[in-house]
């Protein structure tokens, strides 16, 4: 229920430390987080009126959730580092890019980038995924309830994207590590990206993402896995016409 | 007895020289570009071509060794809530771990430590090495984003926003599979002995609008504590000036051709970008078109050899200068004491710049580690120190005789140009004239 709706009852016994952008500067609401502490009691912190901001919660690095009621912009999240962080709307450009860990949930769609560079942490997009979704991704898990966009997953070194819709052009161009998993239909693959063979264990793996994602009704066996070629690893003149 | 005509003297091609008959014959055999260290070898209008007019009946000079001439300099003091103190305006280069060692990284920390000067990471993440050495550490933000994480960007003195790097502006790093070691592997979340292609551009911002946003979230991260640099290659130096100030940092960075680069190919370093003598003047109209010289600090680098190119570069405008290819010579890179090894790689003491290939005779440009441990990092950072101290010394003696108690005080007139191409570009007047080429219309 967004906090806007909820009476003045409900939102004490929440406990959550409510921090109302409208009433309080963004960098009010990073710092107090960064001053968070091991141990703190203030484990539960609400935002309200993001408002389209910026930069909202980033580089927090203690395991606090916090809910943003509304939609962000750019950069929501970043550098995140242990906490789990829901936004309760749509997230802009590079939510929560280059995550270390915890989690972060989008209710709504979220623009490019999401989870660029990430090395770790879970990332789950509710909705539909702009373009460039998990770009140079270095360890992070994201799943996407919806589709992904064009170039999603270029470069992306290592971690795991989970797309439950479809994938845009591009997919995986020049990736190296990082495995994806769609289900449904990839409008095309980039340069070295090839689909792979669903063992057991990448049956387990996204089965455990789907149930991390809070996903259900789907079935890992519906999943393709898509992963590097390996070709261009090493620079080979015959194969510079894969660029 | 026959009589032959006299003969013509054997003539090579000037267009076709011994170099590029070389580089054909190259190319047909391997059918790969030539992949390199180092910046632009080519000739250019460079500080060369520069003069101080030094003191005169107009012009009194200050007592070498005597008056005070100050050589600090503050960066960062537009939006930082603690900018950084140097003691001189002389501060290491953006140099990775991966494309040097260990020792050499280490090496750098301790030699700008003790001359009272800053030190920048690279393309490959912060080492404990640099960063236990180092009192002031620059920590580069940049597109491939190689062991970034939150903890070093708050252990940092500085945060630098690399776009861009004057040995190849639009281009991406590039370090070959011989040189990825366990280490390296590791810190760049890759696996071992693949070639690693750095990203040309930032995975999460296009354009400057977006870059604005990009320093707000690094400040967010880090309280508003640290300065944020923009570093630009020599590309459009007065828009990328200036649209760098309007992003929001507090200092530019603008890296000529010369700038070294750990591995490009020679077509990119010896064909884009402009010269540094060409980046300084437009980036410092752009500054003061905005009201922002001297607000927004202006670090200029490639090609930086001693004291005089220093203050030579001071008095055109710029704030500071770094040095990479110049301090890696300070640490022992292309000494000749290693001759032997450098004619076994097919080259020659001075001319060495496959720091690609990690087999570096001198140690600093490789993950070998029997190599690497011919560089002393106590050692190799004393000679750096020492050489910063010596162009300090150059720089002040330079300003004493231009008549200026601080190197900042250095100013365009104090200067005159050997060459047209020169005065055009430094906007000073050819040697004996006072003629500025473009200025009042001629």
């Amino acid at each position: 229920m967004p906090a806007n709706t909820m009476s003045k009852a409900e939102r004490d016994q929440s406990h959550a430390r409510v921090f109302d952008l409208s009433q309080h500067t963004l960098r009010e609401l990073n710092q107090a987080l960064h001053k968070l502490t091991p141990g703190s009691n203030e484990t539960a912190w609400e935002v309200l009126n993001p408002k389209g901001s910026h930069s909202v919660a980033v580089g927090v690095d203690q395991p606090v959730s916090i809910d943003v009621r509304g939609s962000v912009g750019y950069y929501c999240a970043g550098m995140n580092d242990g906490a789990a962080i829901t936004v309760h709307g749509s997230a802009g450009p590079g939510v929560g890019e280059n995550m270390m860990s915890g989690s972060i949930v989008i209710k709504g769609d979220a623009s490019q980038y999401a989870g660029a560079t990430g090395r770790g942490g879970l990332l789950v997009i509710e909705g539909n995924a702009s373009s460039r979704c998990g770009i140079s991704m270095k360890g992070i898990d994201i799943v996407v309830h919806g589709n992904i966009g064009h170039m999603s997953a270029f470069m992306a070194q290592s971690g795991n994207l989970v797309v439950l819709g479809d994938a845009g052009d591009a997919l995986g161009d020049s990736i190296y590590e990082a495995r994806l998993f769609v289900r449904g239909k990839v409008e095309s693959l980039g340069a070295d990206c090839i689909a792979k063979e669903m063992r057991p264990e990448h049956l387990e793996l996204v089965q455990g993402l789907l149930d991390r994602a809070g996903v259900t009704g789907v079935k890992a066996s519906e999943f393709k896995r898509y992963g590097s070629a390996r070709k261009l690893y090493n620079f080979n003149i015959d194969n510079a016409d894969a660029y | 007895m026959t009589y032959r005509n006299p003969p013509t003297t054997p003539r090579k091609s000037a267009t076709f020289d011994d170099y590029t008959l070389s580089e054909i014959r190259r190319a047909a055999a391997t059918g790969i570009y030539d992949i390199r260290g180092a910046g632009a070898k080519r000739k250019l209008p460079h500080f060369d071509d520069l003069l101080f007019l030094g003191a005169s009946i107009s012009r009194y000079p200050l007592e070498g060794y005597r008056e005070r001439c100050d050589t600090s300099v503050v960066l960062g003091s537009r939006h930082a809530r603690k900018p950084i103190e140097l003691k001189i305006p002389i501060t290491i280069a953006g140099m990775s771990f991966g494309s040097l060692s260990g020792p050499a990284k280490e090496a750098l920390g301790r030699g700008a430590t003790l001359s009272g000067t800053s030190t920048t990471t690279g393309d490959g993440g912060m080492t404990e090495e640099e960063r236990g050495h180092s009192k002031t550490l620059v920590y580069q933000y940049l597109p491939s984003r190689y062991g970034m994480n939150p903890r070093d960007l708050r252990r940092a003195d500085a945060i630098e926003v690399v776009v861009g790097q004057g040995a190849k502006p639009g281009g991406g790093g590039m370090l070959l599979g011989q040189k990825i070691s366990d280490r390296v592997a590791e810190m760049r979340t890759l696996p071992k002995g693949i070639d690693q292609r750095s990203a040309s551009r930032h995975p999460d911002w296009t354009g400057p609008d977006d870059l604005e946003i990009k320093i707000l979230e690094l400040r967010e991260i880090t309280d508003w504590e640290k300065p944020i640099y923009v570093k630009v290659g020599g590309a459009r130096p007065y828009y990328d000036t200036a649209l760098a100030v309007k992003a929001g940092a507090d200092v530019v960075v603008v890296d000529g051709m010369q700038g070294g680069t750990a591995a490009t190919q020679e077509v990119f370093i010896e064909n884009v970008g402009q010269p540094t003598l060409a980046c300084i003047r437009p980036a410092v109209q752009a500054l003061q078109d905005l009201g922002m010289h001297r607000k927004v600090q202006l670090i200029v680098s490639g090609g930086i050899r001693n004291g005089a190119d220093v203050a030579k570069a001071l008095a055109l405008g710029v704030d500071a200068v770094s040095i990479g290819t110049a301090a890696l010579v300070a640490l022992g890179d292309n000494d000749p004491r290693w001759e032997a090894e450098y004619n076994a790689l097919g080259t020659t003491a001075g001319a060495y710049d496959d720091w690609h290939e990690g087999r570096d005779p001198a140690g600093i440009t490789t993950q070998d580690p029997e190599l690497m441990k011919r560089v002393d990092p106590i050692a190799a950072g004393r000679r750096l120190a020492n050489y910063l101290k010596v162009m300090t010394l150059e720089a002040q003696t330079i300003a004493r005789a231009c008549g200026k108690n601080s190197l900042h005080n250095l100013e365009p007139e104090d200067l005159v140009a050997l060459s047209i191409e020169a005065a055009a570009m430094a906007g000073v007047p050819l040697a004996g004239t006072n003629w500025i080429p473009g200025k009042n219309g001629f």
